[in-house]
């Protein structure tokens, strides 16, 4: 019986070997349906950066990375499926790009001991790392987005907007519904009055918004939009005549596909952004040489330089790094989904550190700790050039209000850990 | 040979109207609910429940209560999505109100409350009909998710939107939660289907059944034999919406955990459960079986096929799988108008002669 026993262990053993050869990274993806022209070039950059990893260094830390993509097309139905087909293969860490899916996921991805990363997107409470001890949003999340727009907003008007309308428009889910409550913290402290504009799903209809928007003139317009939505609205911006640069989308409102519809009228648009836009930098070269050339390049490889082409390079490499992190903090080169959420607590990324990933300035500095899984919060306003057809930062990467934000993260986490009955750690 | 009536003697009136009168019919009905009940939880895995029998068992009800209103009332529906959205948020709403008490009674209390609002939108369809029923009860999809999006009481003024199902036992095995075993998650959804599924079978086979029927062949020859169409009419949607809402309560509460009104409950999902009746076979309790089967098991067997099997990229998959059931939808409306329900008994009919056909 006893042999028995150790043979079948050793033949589990035998089978699971191949499967945890590789570091595995799940793509959920979405290339098809209204929000394809923000899912193809994030997940393009996201297996991109593996690939080139793969290529040029044979993997981290000799590892190979394994990039399994997975179709969600944005819908939850199918990313629950995605998450359950993917958790066996060793998946080390999940990175939903949609809110909705992240909602799904939080609680599972804690059952499961997998964690997950939801970078400038999902619960924005995530951040208090005592409450949600599997789930990281760093570099910055929605309410800092927030803050940093009245921020900017407030520089262009000399710290005074008192009486200014500020009109949200964003798209009617969860992630769009994010920033409301910031957003009515900050106008009860600046004093400016805030429009509430739903857009439904998917977001091709927005003409009785705009035409509030039309008759209300509000002073700024703040826009939650992901998808077709944000072409729609800069296009709807234009036909009324709306100054574009009172007009700021959040980072998922500001890439190439949303403005490029609107041609000349579009020039101006400003966004967030919480990384550095171009490909201005060292590891483009390397990116051509090792992928491009090679014919290894994800997708119709049409996206590369691009804001969310960036974007996907960034969140890939913020996983590497935080695998490598796990890996020298465990002395081993494979990692559990355990050993890479301690990486990614202890993940830091300095100035050195991108110069030396080849994006030197590409995003700011920050830290990850216990209690602090949400960065420090830093963004900068980048506007769209319509003649050069290029975004560009016009601000240095700035300070949320945390005054404003923090108390709100505590008081939205508690509630989480008493509906769920969590006691928090990192005592 | 196998399937016939033929020395199989029936003794008493029990005996001759019973639900499954063949034999052969009845000892594969048992054997369906003992795999289903005895086999099925011991093999399950994550992935099994989540992708495949979880949804399907789910889908399976709202079709069941879709088919008591179009198939069997003929009342012309394109309001489930939104009366799954009262389901899932009633079941929300007890949840979290009263801790205490069990979630299945919970679900069972938000099939009440979605009968309740299914028999109040039901209300024009005695001066509406056909096409423009249709509209009015898409105006109650469109009504129900906005309001569940406006009114911030009914997601417990959560900053998001987000309505997340807490944990709940039943005898002390977490049933909802993300602590959840696949098989417990299984068996609380079996069992509404299979309790739906007998409560549905035998209303349709007894009076009310028959009234909905004769409405909806017929409606004034109904009324001249004798039916009350404010009864008839109101009772389907009552009894169609109590099958919904629980789909929707389940849909929220057991598979999904977290939802969102609007991506969850949208028109799509109107549309979804209405392709599953009419693909499955309009009037038919088995047609929704099947219906729910080929819609949710399809994309999941093309995805495994195209991306697991032959490696191409996930978005050619996405769309060829859009192509697929899209041609096989207008396959089977061509080949077979009434639906797999038809095909089955077709193929039934076929039985009975064989090997002799003539």
């Amino acid at each position: 019986m006893k042999k028995r026993l150790a043979m079948m262990a050793l033949g589990a053993a035998l089978l699971a070997g191949p499967a945890m050869a590789d570091l595995v990274f799940p793509s959920l993806s979405y290339r098809t349906g209204p929000y394809a022209p923000g899912g193809i070039p994030f997940a393009d950059g996201y297996a991109d950066y593996f690939t080139l990893l793969n290529e040029r260094d044979g993997g981290i830390g000799g590892e190979k990375a394994k990039v399994i993509e997975c179709e969600t097309g944005y819908n939850t139905e199918k990313g629950v499926e995605c998450y359950e087909s993917t958790k066996g293969e060793g998946a080390l860490v999940y990175q939903p790009l949609s809110t909705g899916i992240t909602y799904q996921l939080i609680p599972k991805t804690a059952a499961d001991g997998i964690p997950m990363h939801t970078m400038g997107y999902g619960r924005t409470s995530a951040a208090n790392g005592k409450v949600f001890e599997w789930t990281f949003n760093y570099p910055t999340n929605y309410w800092y987005g927030a803050s940093i727009a009245i921020k900017h907003i407030l520089d262009l008007n000399g710290g005074d907007i008192k009486g200014k309308t500020i009109a949200l428009l964003y798209h009617n889910s969860a992630y769009g519904k994010e920033p409301i409550r910031t957003l009515q913290e900050l106008s009860k402290k600046h004093g400016f009055n805030l429009t509430l504009l739903p857009v439904d799903h998917p977001g091709q209809e927005q003409k009785s918004q705009w035409l509030q928007i039309r008759r209300e003139r509000p002073d700024y317009v703040l826009m939650w939009g992901w998808g077709v939505m944000n072409q729609v609205a800069i296009q709807e911006a234009a036909n009324i005549n709306y100054p574009m640069d009172h007009f700021i989308g959040i980072w998922w409102s500001a890439s190439e596909n949303d403005v490029l519809p609107a041609g000349a009228a579009a020039d101006g648009y400003k966004a967030l952004a919480f990384h550095n836009v171009g490909k201005n930098f060292p590891i483009y070269d390397d990116i051509q040489k090792y992928v491009v050339d090679k014919g290894l390049a994800a997708g119709n490889g049409d996206q590369i330089g691009t804001v969310l082409y960036n974007r996907g390079l960034y969140a890939a490499m913020l996983a590497a790094e935080a695998a490598k992190t796990a890996q020298e903090l465990h002395g081993t080169a494979q990692i559990t989904p355990a050993m890479m959420r301690d990486g990614m607590e202890h993940l830091e990324m300095t100035p050195e550190k991108m110069e030396a990933l080849g994006v030197p300035n590409f995003g700011p500095a920050f830290s990850v700790s216990c209690e602090n899984h949400g960065g420090n919060g830093l963004g900068a306003v980048a506007q769209w050039d319509a003649k050069s057809k290029s975004w560009s930062l016009i601000t240095d990467f700035m300070e949320p209000d945390q005054d404003v934000v923090q108390p709100l993260i505590e008081e939205d986490s508690a509630a989480y850990a008493a509906e769920n009955n969590i006691t928090p750690r990192c005592n | 040979m196998f399937y016939r009536e033929a020395g199989d003697f029936k003794t008493s009136y029990k005996a001759d109207n019973q639900t499954f009168p063949i034999r052969f019919d009845r000892y594969r009905f048992y054997a369906v609910l003992a795999v289903a009940w005895l086999v099925i939880p011991f093999v399950i895995n994550d992935y099994l429940a989540n992708a495949i029998l979880l949804p399907f068992l789910i889908y399976s009800i709202a079709a069941i209560g879709l088919n008591i209103l179009t198939g069997f009332a003929g009342q012309v529906s394109l309001g489930t999505g939104g009366f799954m959205a009262v389901g899932a948020y009633s079941a929300y709403k007890l949840m979290t109100a009263f801790p205490d008490v069990n979630v299945l009674i919970h679900v069972v209390l938000a099939g009440f409350i979605t009968a309740a609002v299914g028999a109040a939108f039901g209300l024009p369809s005695l001066r509406i009909k056909g096409f423009y029923l249709a509209v009015a009860t898409l105006a109650a999809q469109f009504f129900l998710v906005w309001l569940f999006n406006k009114v911030a009481w009914f997601y417990n003024y959560s900053a998001s939107g987000q309505i997340n199902a807490p944990e709940r036992t039943v005898l002390g095995v977490p049933v909802t939660g993300a602590n959840t075993a696949p098989w417990a998650a299984y068996l609380v959804c079996l069992g509404f289907v299979t309790v739906a599924a007998l409560i549905a079978r035998n209303l349709t086979r007894g009076t009310l059944g028959r009234k909905w029927m004769a409405i909806r062949d017929m409606d004034i020859a109904a009324e001249i034999i004798g039916v009350n169409p404010l009864t008839a009419k109101l009772s389907a949607f009552a009894v169609s919406s109590f099958f919904v809402g629980v789909a929707g309560a389940l849909f929220f509460a057991i598979y999904l955990g977290a939802v969102e009104v609007g991506e969850a409950f949208g028109i799509q999902k109107s549309f979804l459960v209405l392709f599953m009746v009419i693909i499955g076979g309009l009037g038919s309790i088995f047609g929704s079986f099947a219906g729910a089967a080929f819609l949710v098991t399809l994309p999941v067997v093309l995805k495994l096929v195209g991306v697991d099997l032959l490696g191409w990229p996930t978005d050619l998959v996405a769309h060829f799988q859009l192509v697929i059931i899209g041609a096989l939808i207008m396959f089977f409306l061509i080949a077979e108008p009434h639906g797999l329900a038809q095909l089955w008994r077709v193929a039934k009919e076929k039985l009975r002669l064989w090997p002799f056909p003539h």
